[in-house]
């Protein structure tokens, strides 16, 4: 089945096969899995189909032949049911059970805080807002491995969607709520990020740049971050709302303090960031109109 | 065109009951109509942005005024009917007539409950909840408003052709239609005002 | 001069110049050409105020080809344009507009109005009746489809196509970041085509419960006439949705309501909901009906009868009650939860068995039968391997945790395409080759017709099949160019080579319908496929009452019955026929709509509100109106039926 999908693709995996982290892996697992399911169908259908226009057609049949009348059979049409019904239900309990491993953190990485990043659109480039770390990045986003990410996403005006392939899944980045992606990096390296929901003129440029390093590396980019980076001003980040490109651009402090995020749905967060987010909406007026 | 003497005047020929079949058709797209504005609404009811809520605008009066004359309504055009099945051309168009005004003097407090939002701060305009109110109601009184036009035809054209299996089928069908946006009066009744006033 | 800036494109080409020219000069031309024929008076009476089902099927599957033709040319430029990378043959605003229309006149104006073609054509010949329950009405959608198809076409001429997407997500439709009138383009325009498809849905499901011949039970309806049955009912129930949510988009986009916006409460994600829960039983309302053609198509070129009858109908109702349970599979990234995200998972899903069997009992039509490889049988034969590997993709994109690597992808694309196009284009192209000679009198050429279907089969294949690989390489749907490192070339060059195959393929429908007016011959009686159901009962051309006599039902192959087994269909004397009278009324209200389309759009209330006003008046006036139609006395027929061959 690789070897298929390596030849017709020139000999490099295809990026969504090409798991750096467990979340994508379930869902490489879940592909293939569903492939090989998909491919017994066809080719049963095709064979079927092949042997009985070969052996009924016109041409090869004498002239007075009449085809007999023939309404059904039940033991036919049980097995043509059951069979399907029986794939699906395996297919739903895998499917099921591949949903609450997306939603949660990756397995085997449940002891391990982990790191929050606020990922935001705008049009059409990414803010990464490192709340913890107190540090901003454009469209590029550094990473640490072997250590859950949470992240946090939304957008400033049409709705876009995350997405690392090779990290995992995507999810929508809306203007009124925050959603939640787990993912995590097992390998260090650099990958292909994306917004994958069309928001119009500057979509198709709407990417952005991942690198995966370990822990160690990743907190001394940040200390380097903090020693020569400027702060983001609310001016400056005004203007970085206006539609346009941009390139990759650092700074210490987030937006979050004078743009927060649209967090107030009971089921994207827990408790404890609730009760965080409603000290913060009793400080300040939310902003809820998207740039 | 045949006449079946057998069924009641409205069902007695191919075409009258093709009609009424096809009006209970209509009507089943007509709750998806509002199942959808419904939905809407209870959606986007609590999203009040920086204008009023439901319990802020919601009065008790002219809601009851609305409800009782609307109901009432209902019940005159059933007599109506009834009146064209005994083939009592008079007092059914004095019941159709009746029916009418009601629907007149419902559409009329209404025009006044919109107009005291819009000077309370809650338009059309204001937030997503005015939004999906005012284009619930305004749908049913729309059909309400349609309805008084379309009743008036009937009713003229009962005055001067009488009652024949083609005016009593119009007639017939268009009970149906006014007893439909009664339902969903019942329907915005309850969701939508007693709800938003508790 | 201001004012006539409201209608300037925002964004220009030369394409657009040169279109806006050649729709001057053909309109020019068509009206010229009728005044200089002497025509003005036959296009009156025999087509704008005909409320006959088999002229309006015809006008519907006339603008169906136009429109395709429309597609297909937004398709081609498409796909030259991600040819290779880097392209500058479109720029992104132009792409965005052209995969937008691509969308919405494939669908709502090519494939709507050819199923309502069939739809018009064949359930009242094939139920043994004289015409729809309401034809008035009938003739009313047709002119109401052609004006929301009109106004949509003269976008990207006057005032500037929408460019939000088929699916139009809010807040990107929104005013805030779709500021041509584009977007109002799309909802007033669909708006309007899609009441027209609601009056339909009433038509053919009043006309399908009551006007069936004696004797026809509904077990013993044709299968053809059970798929459009369900598919109207879908649309009954489907279309009210689209109705309300493209009502709240206009309002939005024209008086700054806050349904779908960003602010004041406003929310986005409702549009997407709305747009489907109608959109997902829409498909089914497209592929229900094509069904039901292959079924008539595979029970003739295989000389048996259709196999599994009850399990075909049982399958389009389960399909039809689950086609409203799926929507959310449509955005399962939109962040509703691992269990909201499981339940639809597993709806979806099980619309595989009930579409499983019906795959199966087609091939169980062809077992043991004696198959006839004629043009509508290979395209039912190339449907079955082709739409099973499109559906398949369907099960495979139902599981939402790997949606979330595949949704919005190319797969996403690859997978609605080939269930669409074997699906629903290939079942019209053996449709429109199997009933051609019902309607025109002589048969489209084989040879052609093969070289057709070759030609659409492998580019087909070519066009789609690589988008099922980039897809899981990174490619999104919808970006107007990507860059050489991404390694895309290769495969969408392949995908444009395809199209190419598929652009000939379609042109050389257009040479066959010409070739064969020319050469075949107009001596092929009424039943050239030696078919088994009622509508082949009828004489070429089907006289204006359809049968004589109404025809005596013995099963759900009556015809057959009545040519093989000695069964009588037409018994008794020929008693005189009431049909309806024409009516200028239908045109008339679509010109009225268009014109308030037209106004809203541009915000000219004046007119749009007389326009308005003026459909209600045209509502009074049917109302008071006092026409009962003509009656065809007995000796017309006689001599009708006596000219055609005998009587029926």
């Amino acid at each position: 089945m690789m070897a298929l999908v390596f030849i017709l693709s020139g000999c490099e995996p295809l990026l969504v096969f090409d798991s750096k982290g467990p979340q994508a892996a379930r869902q490489a697992n879940d592909i293939l899995l569903s492939i090989g399911i998909m491919a017994v169908i066809v080719i049963v259908v095709m064979v079927i189909l092949a042997y009985i226009l070969f052996k009924y057609r016109a041409s090869k049949l004498p002239d007075d032949y009449e085809p007999p009348h023939i309404e059904g059979n039940k033991w036919v049409e049980l097995v043509c049911v059951g069979i399907p019904i029986l794939i699906v239900a395996y297919l739903s309990f895998v499917s099921v059970k591949s949903n609450y491993i997306v939603e949660s953190t990756p397995e085997g990485y449940e002891n391990q805080e982990p790191l929050v990043v606020y990922a935001s659109s705008s049009d059409w480039k990414w803010h990464f807002s490192y709340p913890e770390e107190d540090i901003e990045t454009v469209n590029y986003l550094y990473i640490p491995t072997d250590r859950p990410i949470e992240f946090k996403l939304y957008a400033y005006g049409p709705i876009s969607s995350f997405w690392i392939p090779q990290l995992g899944g995507q999810k929508y980045a809306m203007s009124d709520m925050v959603t939640t992606l787990h993912l995590a990096a097992d390998e260090a390296g650099e990958y292909m990020g994306r917004n994958a929901n069309f928001s119009g003129k500057g979509f198709a440029e709407h990417s952005f740049n991942v690198t995966a390093m370990s822990q160690a590396d990743f907190d001394d980019w940040v200390e380097e971050v903090h020693e020569t980076a400027e702060p983001l001003t609310e001016d400056q980040f005004e203007k970085l709302l206006e539609p346009g490109h941009l390139g990759q651009m650092t700074f210490t402090g987030t937006h979050l303090e004078f743009s927060p995020a649209p967090e107030h749905a009971h089921d994207s967060m827990s408790e404890e960031e609730m009760e965080d987010m409603e000290d913060m909406e009793n400080m300040e007026h939310m902003d809820h109109s998207g740039h | 065109m045949h006449i079946d003497h057998s069924k009641p005047l409205e069902y007695s020929t191919q075409q009258n009951q093709l009609n009424i079949l096809g009006f209970w058709i209509f009507l089943g797209a007509e709750i998806m109509l509002f199942a959808t504005l419904f939905t809407a609404y209870f959606t986007l009811s609590a999203r009040t942005g920086s204008g009023p809520t439901p319990a802020e605008i919601f009065e008790i009066t002219p809601v009851l005024i609305e409800t009782f004359v609307l109901l009432t309504s209902s019940f005159t055009i059933g007599l109506g009917i009834h009146a064209m099945r005994l083939g009592r051309k008079n007092a059914m168009m004095t019941f159709f007539g009746i029916t009418l005004l009601l629907g007149l003097c419902f559409l009329g407090t209404e025009i006044i409950e919109f107009m005291t939002y819009y000077h309370e701060g809650a338009t059309y305009q204001t937030s997503a909840f005015t939004a999906a109110l005012m284009t619930t109601l305004g749908t049913h009184g729309g059909h309400v408003t349609l309805g008084l036009f379309w009743g008036t035809f009937i009713i003229l054209q009962v005055k001067k052709r009488g009652i024949t299996p083609e005016t009593a089928n119009k007639s017939f069908i268009f009970s149906l239609y006014w007893h439909f946006l009664d339902v969903v009066w019942i329907f915005i009744f309850s969701f939508i005002y007693l709800k938003g006033m508790m | 001069m201001e004012f006539l800036e409201r209608f300037a494109i925002p964004h220009p080409s030369p394409a657009i110049y040169a279109s806006m020219v050649a729709i001057a000069l053909v309109s020019i031309g068509i009206v010229a050409g009728l005044t200089y024929f002497k025509k003005w008076g036959y296009l009156w009476r025999e087509w704008l105020t005909t409320v006959d089902h088999k002229k309006i099927g015809i006008m519907y599957l006339v603008s169906a080809l136009l429109m395709l033709f429309r597609g297909g040319a937004d398709a081609i430029m498409m796909r030259a344009q991600l040819s290779a990378p880097d392209m500058k043959l479109l720029d992104a605003q132009h792409y965005n507009e052209i995969f937008t229309t691509h969308g919405v006149v494939m669908i709502i104006f090519m494939a709507m109005p050819f199923i309502f073609a069939f739809m018009n054509l064949i359930v009242p010949l094939q139920i043994g009746a004289r015409d729809v329950a309401f034809p008035r009405l009938n003739a009313l959608s047709f002119w109401l489809f052609f004006a929301g198809a009109m106004l949509f076409n003269i976008s990207f001429v006057i005032g500037g196509s929408p460019d939000a997407g088929w699916t139009s997500y809010f807040p990107l439709a929104g005013n805030d970041f779709s500021e041509s009138v584009g977007t109002n383009y799309y909802m007033l325009a669909i708006q309007i085509s899609g009441i027209g498809s609601l009056m339909t849905g009433i038509n053919m499901c009043t006309t399908i419960l009551k006007m069936r011949a004696p004797g026809m039970t509904l077990m013993k309806m044709p299968m053809f006439t059970w798929s459009a049955f369900i598919a109207n009912v879908i649309i009954v129930f489907a279309f009210p949705v689209l109705t309300v949510a493209l009502l709240m988009g206009t309002t939005d986009r024209l008086f700054a309501t806050n349904f779908f916006t960003t602010s004041n409460g406003g929310m986005d994600m409702l549009w997407a909901n709305f747009f489907w829960i109608w959109g997902h039983p829409e498909v089914y309302i497209l592929i229900l009906p094509a069904f039901g053609l292959y079924s008539e198509i595979i029970a003739t070129f295989s000389k048996r009868n259709l196999y599994g009858y009850t399990s075909m109908v049982a399958s389009m109702v389960l399909i039809s009650l689950l086609s409203f349970l799926v929507w959310t599979h449509h955005f399962f990234t939109m962040g509703q939860g691992a269990l909201t995200n499981s339940i639809f998972s597993i709806t979806t899903m099980a619309i595989a068995v009930p579409t499983g069997v019906k795959i199966f009992n087609w091939l169980f039509t062809m077992w043991k039968g004696k198959i006839r490889f004629t043009t509508p049988m290979l395209y039912s034969v190339a449907f079955i391997p082709l739409f099973t590997i499109g559906g398949v993709t369907g099960v495979m994109l139902a599981m939402s945790a790997a949606d979330y690597q595949y949704h919005n992808t190319m797969f996403l694309v690859a997978h609605f395409h080939n269930t669409i196009i074997p699906g629903v284009v290939f079942a019209m192209l053996a449709g429109l080759t199997y009933y051609w000679p019902k309607f025109f009198g002589f048969m489209l050429n084989e040879k052609i017709g093969k070289v057709t279907f070759w030609l659409l089969t492998v580019g087909f294949v070519l066009a789609f099949f690589p988008m099922y690989i980039t897809g899981l390489d990174g490619q999104a749907r919808r970006m107007y160019t990507y860059s050489e490192a991404t390694g895309f070339g290769a495969l969408n060059m392949l995908s444009f080579v395809g199209a190419a195959l598929m652009a000939i393929g379609f042109v050389t429908i257009v040479y066959n319908v010409y070739y064969s007016f020319k050469n075949s011959s107009r001596d092929i009686g009424s039943d050239p496929w030696d078919a088994r159901s009622l509508e082949w009962a009828t004489h070429t051309p089907v006289p204006e009452y359809n049968f004589a006599r109404t025809p005596q039902i013995s099963s759900s192959e009556t015809f057959w019955d009545s040519k093989k087994n000695g069964h009588v269909l037409f018994k008794g004397e020929i008693e005189e026929i009431h049909m309806p009278n024409n009516s200028g009324v239908p045109f008339v209200m679509g010109i009225i709509f268009f014109i308030a389309g037209f106004s809203f759009i541009f915000g000219l209330w004046v007119p749009a509100v007389i326009a308005l006003i003026g459909i209600f008046v045209c509502m009074a006036m049917r109302s008071f109106e006092k026409d009962h139609g003509r009656h065809i006395s007995v000796k017309e027929i006689k001599e009708t039926e006596e000219k055609l061959g005998g009587a029926k």
